[in-house]
């Protein structure tokens, strides 16, 4: 059947910014249905506010609007381009509920938009849990349900036959979101409260708990002729109880014997059937008694999900892909397997190796929240391993985590293994209780001896793996010490080949073994080439190697047979960014995509080193070679002497290239663009000083201590108050603003260990200064400044987490222009070839480089969004060698608009966690807003990024004595804009004496009803609150987690405080239009032409 | 696996990496007796849970040489490119120019009758409480599995050794013929063609699979050939062309039927209900107006897929028509 030609143009929503739950899994999901249409000849248009994401690159669809992924905003697109049909099963639960609003307001069926892949019905069945539970007795099968509720009242009747533990799901949400498990009923009218107040249409389901069941997953695909294939079988090794982007999980099952897999096979193909999904696929979720084989259906998600993107990976079967197609009418057997290029997509992939996810935590950046893995997902992102064994897969997966261990081991302490000692009873008693680091005390419960039956028995993990698990500590512990008598002055022999080879056959990493035997990992890696002992890479085919696969999709074993097929051809290594987590997330996916295909297009063969699951990077066919393996020196280097590339791109996947760029050049291996030594003279402390100073370039005073005392005495030389961080960081890692000795002594009691190796930085902090980002690119003739972002909130705020705009509205032209010549100096000083962003601060008059990062930034995409230039693959191109001159770059790119780039903030995951921002990194995402003015612009962010800022009602204002002054203003114009205003006794009389009617509010300790009452009868609006000072803070941290609870917008800075207000305005008195990046692009040239002018004099940034 | 009749004769290497993590079971033996030359895998799994016994020892017990640590994807590319062959597993210190000499002393597999080998020794009933009737099973190695789901549907089924005569299956008065699986060559079953043929001139209703197929097809006409690596696995496409619907498969098969262009060759009065996807061979045939049919593949599947139990209904069902018209 060929493909539907009664369609024209094809809408497609994306997931919006990133959040946990909700991450770059929905770029690589939309961005190959994006592909995957465009080939079939569709019109595709795509909105997504998030400007990170490849999707919306404007040559991966025909019309593309960075607008919020809301029902009114999809509305206003589809008034615009009317799409024939919304795909509504690419962009995640967001994509989902929009689509589902857009169908119940009748808003498609005025516009006559038809949707495809999913229909209402289906979507409805599925997600809305009733229902669902009522389909699935139609077909005999089994859910856990208790039942549902709308109150706390219905919930606890329901609990009385559930009993306790009792699982709380509010229906609709993502991730879990909102979700948790109760042991007693006192916890359980707490979760029922918050999981009722995230739940859209306000309804919780109460599930009898399942804890300790085996969790498994399937992901199935159906063409519109009912042909139904299992595409992968997922099993977690953590039990249920653990929400499952939480949990480790293996591909395909291991534990199930055939017939309890084919039982499971039929029910899923009996879901998917009667819930519905015509063309499309879905993730079907089971829970196993491990003692009864009882088997439930957990849940069942009509769409793409994080879950499919790690089946496509793990399998090299492209399910998003093959969704968009059976979406327009094609049947599974008529769309050509992409691997084999041979067979048919209708067949079910078949592995000759094992996949293992690990995720990947951030419970570093929240202290104060609860460390428990349970019902609402947690992880940031997660890595993917590839093995020939399960043993290979979970070390090497453990090995890509790249946090501070290198495998699988416990750490140095106790508490880092969050035990309070390493004995037995101790060890026990943690493995009851789920957490990040429950997988080392495992290694440590076997270390000590428990028997597998007895971690089994404690965690419900499946012996299975346990057995496995136990055979890696055994091996280690042999490695270790092979005489069998652990003595510490005899020098351990040198190990042999054989016993080398056999731990690198179980999986071993060199930098684990040099930790095992105490040398270093060269050493290691020297004996083992000594003896040859060399990985070979095999490849990914989705059928075990029944026919020969056309696509080099390959990961490294220790075997015999090598599949690499290595070229003559230019090639290039990319090395990408590894797992998501704050700090480092999809933007530097986009720049190392982006690398991939320029670098294609100038001809070179792009091979990509990369470990995320979740990325377009990762897609098989982005570059024309794909390793998936941790970025590790071990494994970048054995790829790199594998295949000799003519160069290695270290500067576009963030601080993980990067950080082993030196070791990498120091071995010989080709590093493109910016040399290493540059990179060092940038991110070393003193060297960067005195480069600084050379070019006559202001820096904050600063210095470098290795102990409190020292750290003392700089912080008085410099005057308070300093900013303190240790070296070498990313994200803002520990990093903090400190007033005084006392909180600086205490900051290196909690925060850090400092020493020689690890120093601290402490820098003066320029209070209330203004932040700028600047973005250039050089090629060693030329600087191309890409824009200056000023950020909103003010210095202290880290720049990730800082709102931002381009062009600067508040920036004088003086110093903008200033910014622009440091950045030139330093980009020439430093030999940049390639990116280089430069952090300033404006104090005082005068302007002051905070950092530079010789590199690609997380504004990179945002950037290069605002200008219609794409910077990162022009800077692939430099790397390769090309002149910017060559490539026809603009001196001053045009700016038609003016862009707010919003972060968006996990805290509603953390709901213990201070929802303030500070000098570390929090957010998870972001989201552009595009208008011609500021306020449109700002409102747009807004929205985009969840908080929708009201247009009438009452705003609270509680602030800082030293922020009076300052509010004033901002009082005044929400009170003309017909805002009730109300404020702290002190706060409220100052406004009152300068004329603005304000209303009192009580403190928390002033008795009630107070601010906290008014935010939860939701009688505030918006609320502005300017932290006190780090101490006396008990009041704002309560409000602020209120208002983040009640999803009330609320500022603690006062510039974001004023830009609300403008935003506000724009709301109130603007009519609301949307335009494509595509469209941008057209009155581009149009300027462009007008101004045929000398470059010098276009447009300014 | 181990016990299905048709590996009989076989080395198998399972491309599979992980294998025996969830031991076996006597349940899941699909005849009297594990049929395997020798078992090759990258990783053999030592325990099982509980109440199953671990397949390492279960291998020990039956005495079935087993590889443990080889490339076992290096092995299959191997056989990929230059097809099934014969092959040995022998100790590390046995010369190599030896070892291949033994190996070249087996004889091949094309021309090799294995079926009447791993046939029942003698016929056996397995009965059904109020059968609607009895089916004759013509063993050439089936797996209990087939039985069972005929059993299922309410009939007893008469298991006969390869070597019995027509007329005494004639005499059993039977409701219709199962054709099983098996190993070996087609062409080799002495006199299995000529009784298939016999035994739908008697105007009995017959369903054949795997080896069963080829012997239908070679009853009216249809000639077979060895495949280069045969069809192994549970993931094989294939299409229905009655309904369109595509059915992922079970197959075990190192011999087809000859055809061109989809279309049988010499067997006029057959024609083609199954294709697959992968290679376009020949998966399914029934005969144009008698009450026969047969598939490639294996609908019981154990191990595998459970999309193709439907032809166990129709067979029962092409019974159920023969029956009613006989008597109306």
């Amino acid at each position: 059947m060929p493909h539907r030609n009664d369609l024209e143009s094809i809408l497609l929503i994306g997931s919006g910014p990133i959040v946990i739950g909700q991450a770059c899994e929905f770029d690589y999901s939309g961005t190959q249905a994006c592909r995957a249409l465009r080939e079939e000849g569709y019109r595709v248009v795509l909105i997504n506010s998030n400007p990170a994401t490849i999707m919306t690159d404007p040559d991966m669809a025909d019309a593309t609007y960075i607008e919020p992924v809301t029902a009114e905003w999809v509305e206003r697109v589809i008034e615009r381009e009317r799409p024939d049909a919304l795909l509504p099963t690419m962009g995640g639960q967001t994509a989902l509920n929009v689509s589902l609003e857009l169908h119940d307001a009748g808003v498609l069926k005025r516009y006559g938009v038809e949707l495809i892949g999913a229909d209402h019905q289906a979507i409805r069945k599925a997600e809305n849990r009733e229902e669902f539970a009522e389909a699935m007795g139609r077909i005999g099968l089994a859910v856990p349900h208790g039942g549902f509720a709308k109150s706390v009242d219905e919930a606890v009747e329901i609990a009385e036959d559930t009993g306790y533990p009792a699982i709380i799901r509010p229906s609709f949400t993502l991730g879990g979101g909102g979700g948790g498990i109760a042991y007693n009923r006192e916890e359980f009218e707490k979760a029922v409260r918050r999981g009722l107040e995230a739940s859209p249409i306000g309804e919780v389901l109460i599930d009898r708990s399942v804890i300790g069941w085996k969790e498994f997953e399937l992901e199935l695909m159906r063409d519109g002729c009912d042909n139904v294939v299992v595409v992968c079988s997922i099993e977690n090794f953590d039990a249920m109880g653990v929400h499952t982007g939480d949990s480790i999980t293996v591909a395909p099952a291991m534990t199930l014997s055939d017939a309890e897999y084919q039982e499971m096979r039929n029910a899923a193909i009996a879901v998917i059937r009667e819930i519905g999904v015509d063309a499309g696929g879905c993730n079907i979720q089971f829970a196993v008694d491990p003692e009864t084989a009882e088997m439930l259906v957990i849940e069942m998600n009509p769409r793409v999900s994080r879950s499919s993107a790690l089946a496509s990976k793990a399998t090299g079967f492209p399910i998003a892909r093959i969704g968009a197609k059976l979406a327009v009418g094609y049947r599974l057997d008529e769309i050509e397997n992409a691997i084999t290029r041979k067979t048919m997509s209708c067949f079910e992939p078949v592995l000759d190796y094992v996949v293992v996810k690990v995720p990947r935590f951030a419970f570093e950046k929240f202290p104060m929240s609860d460390p428990t893995l349970g019902v609402q997902m947690k992880a940031v992102g997660e890595v993917m391993a590839i093995g020939r064994t399960f043993q290979q897969a979970w070390l090497k997966g453990f090995r890509a985590l790249e946090n501070d261990r290198c495998g699988w081991h416990p750490a140095s302490s106790a508490e880092d293994d969050r035990l309070p000692d390493v004995e037995v009873p101790s060890i026990r008693a943690a493995l009851r209780t789920p957490t990040p680091e429950r997988s080392f005390q495992i290694y440590r419960a076997l270390e000590s001896g428990l028997k597998v039956e007895e971690i089994a028995a404690l965690t419900g993990i499946d012996p299975w793996f346990l057995n496995e698990l136990a055979e890696l500590v055994e091996a280690a512990a042999r490695f270790r010490d092979p005489s069998g008598i652990e003595s510490s002055t005899e020098p351990r022999p040198e190990p042999d080949a054989a016993a080398l080879l056999g731990m690198k056959e179980l999986g071993f990493g060199d930098a684990e073994l040099a930790r095992l035997r105490g040398v270093s990992e060269a050493a290691i890696r020297g004996i083992r080439h000594q003896h040859g002992i060399r990985p070979v890479y095999r490849r990914v085919d989705t059928c075990a190697g029944e026919f020969p696969a056309a696509t080099p999709y390959l990961y490294s074993t220790y075997e015999t047979e090598d599949e690499s097929a290595l070229s003559e051809r230019p090639k290039v290594v990319i090395l990408g960014s590894g797992p998501n987590r704050i700090g480092q997330g999809i933007e530097f996916d986009y720049c190392c995509v982006s690398a991939a295909l320029a670098l294609r297009d100038e001809g070179y063969e792009t091979i990509m080193v990369n470990s995320n699951p979740e990325t377009v990077s990762t897609d098989f066919d982005i570059s024309d070679k794909l390793y998936f393996e941790p970025l590790t020196l071990e494994d970048v280097l054995e790829i790199v002497e594998h295949e000799k590339p003519d160069g290695v791109v270290v500067q576009l996947g963030g601080q993980t290239p990067l950080g082993l760029a030196r070791a990498l050049d120091g071995l010989g291996v080709p590093i493109l663009g910016t040399s290493v030594d540059s990179i060092d003279e940038a991110e070393d402390r003193r060297r960067f000083d005195a480069l600084c100073q050379r070019l006559g370039i202001r820096t904050p005073d600063g210095g470098t201590a290795t102990s409190i005392e020292q750290a003392i005495v700089v912080a008085e030389e410099i005057g308070y108050p300093v900013l303190v961080r240790p070296s070498y960081v990313l994200g803002g890692r520990a990093m903090e603003i400190v007033y005084d000795d006392p909180s600086l002594r205490e900051y290196f009691e909690r925060a850090i260990r400092a020493s020689p190796e690890h120093p601290v930085l402490l820098d003066r902090f320029l209070e209330d200064a203004f932040e700028a980002d600047v973005d250039a690119i050089a090629d060693g003739e030329r600087v191309v400044i890409g824009g200056v972002m000023q950020h909103i909130e003010d210095a202290g705020i880290h720049s990730g987490d800082s709102a931002c705009v381009v062009p600067p509205y508040l920036l004088r032209d003086e110093d903008i222009e200033t910014m622009r010549r440091h950045t030139r100096e330093l980009a020439e000083a430093l030999d940049v070839r390639g990116l280089i962003n430069v952090q300033y601060a404006v104090f005082e008059d005068d302007v002051y480089v905070i950092e530079v990062n010789p590199r690609a930034s997380r504004t990179v995409p945002f950037i290069s969004k605002a200008i219609g230039v794409p910077l990162a693959r022009v800077a692939a191109r430099v790397l390769a060698g090309r002149r910017l001159d060559d490539l026809d770059l603009p001196e001053r790119p045009v700016l038609l608009d003016m862009a707010v780039k919003e972060a968006v903030l996990p805290f509603d995951k953390f709901p213990e966690a201070d929802p303030q921002l500070g000098p570390e990194m929090r957010s998870t995402g972001e989201v552009m807003g595009l208008a011609d003015s500021f306020g449109l612009a700002f409102a747009k962010a807004q929205l985009s990024a969840g908080s929708s800022l009201p247009v009438s009602g009452t705003l609270a204002i509680t602030v800082h004595d030293r922020d009076k002054p300052m509010v004033t203003p901002i009082a005044r114009r929400f009170h003309e804009l017909g805002f009730e205003v109300r404020a702290t006794e002190g706060t409220a009389g100052y406004l009152g004496a300068r004329g603005i009617p304000c209303g009192t509010a009580l403190k928390l300790h002033e008795g009630r009803p107070n601010l906290l009452d008014l935010l939860l009868s939701g009688e505030l609006q918006l609320l502005i609150n300017t932290p006190l000072g780090k101490h006396a803070q008990h009041d704002d941290y309560e409000i602020r987690r209120a208002a983040v609870a009640r999803g009330v917008p609320y500022t603690t800075t006062l510039s974001a405080a004023s830009a609300a207000a403008d935003a506000i305005t724009a709301l109130r008195s603007r009519t609301l239009s949307v335009c494509s990046l595509q469209d941008r692009e057209k009155r581009r040239e149009t300027v462009r032409a007008e101004l045929r002018l000398p470059a010098s004099e276009q447009v300014p940034t | 696996m181990l016990t299905d009749p048709s590996f009989a004769g076989q080395i198998v290497v399972m491309t599979a990496p992980m294998i025996g993590n969830y031991g076996t079971r006597p349940e899941d033996e699909q005849s009297r007796r594990p049929w395997v030359e020798g078992f090759v895998v990258k990783n053999l799994s030592d325990g099982a849970p509980l109440g199953r016994e671990p397949l390492s020892a279960y291998l020990e017990r039956h005495r079935i040489p087993t590889l443990v640590g080889a490339d076992t994807r290096a092995i299959t590319r191997h056989i990929r490119e230059a097809g099934s062959m014969r092959a040995g597993i022998f100790p590390a210190a046995l010369d190599e120019a030896e070892a291949l000499s033994r190996v070249m002393a087996e004889p091949p597999m094309a021309g090799r009758d294995l079926a009447t080998v791993v046939s029942a020794p003698e016929p056996y009933r397995l009965e059904h409480p109020d059968a609607h009737g009895s089916v004759v099973c013509l063993d050439y190695g089936v797996k209990q599995r087939s039985l069972d789901l005929i059993r299922e549907a309410g009939y007893s089924v008469l298991v006969v050794p390869a070597n019995t005569p027509t007329p005494s299956l004639l005499e059993a008065r039977p409701s219709g013929v199962f054709v099983s699986n098996g190993p070996g060559d087609p062409e080799a079953v002495p006199g299995a063609a000529e009784k298939v043929r016999a035994l739908s001139d008697a105007g009995l209703p017959i369903f054949g699979i795997c080896l069963g197929l080829q012997l239908v097809a070679r009853a009216f006409g249809g000639r077979t050939y060895k495949l280069p690596y045969g069809h192994r696995g549970g993931n094989h496409p294939v299409k229905n062309l009655d309904t369109g619907a595509v059915e992922i498969t079970s197959q075990n098969h190192g011999f087809a039927v000859h055809s061109t262009a989809g279309v049988l060759d010499d067997a006029p009065d057959l024609r083609v209900t199954h294709l697959n996807l992968n290679d376009g061979t020949i998966e399914g045939i029934a005969h144009i107006s008698r009450p026969v049919f047969a598939v490639q593949y294996h609908p019981e599947s154990a191990p595998g897929p459970h999309d193709s139990r439907y032809l166990f209904d129709q067979f029962i069902s092409a019974m159920h028509t023969t029956a009613s018209t006989a008597t109306g």
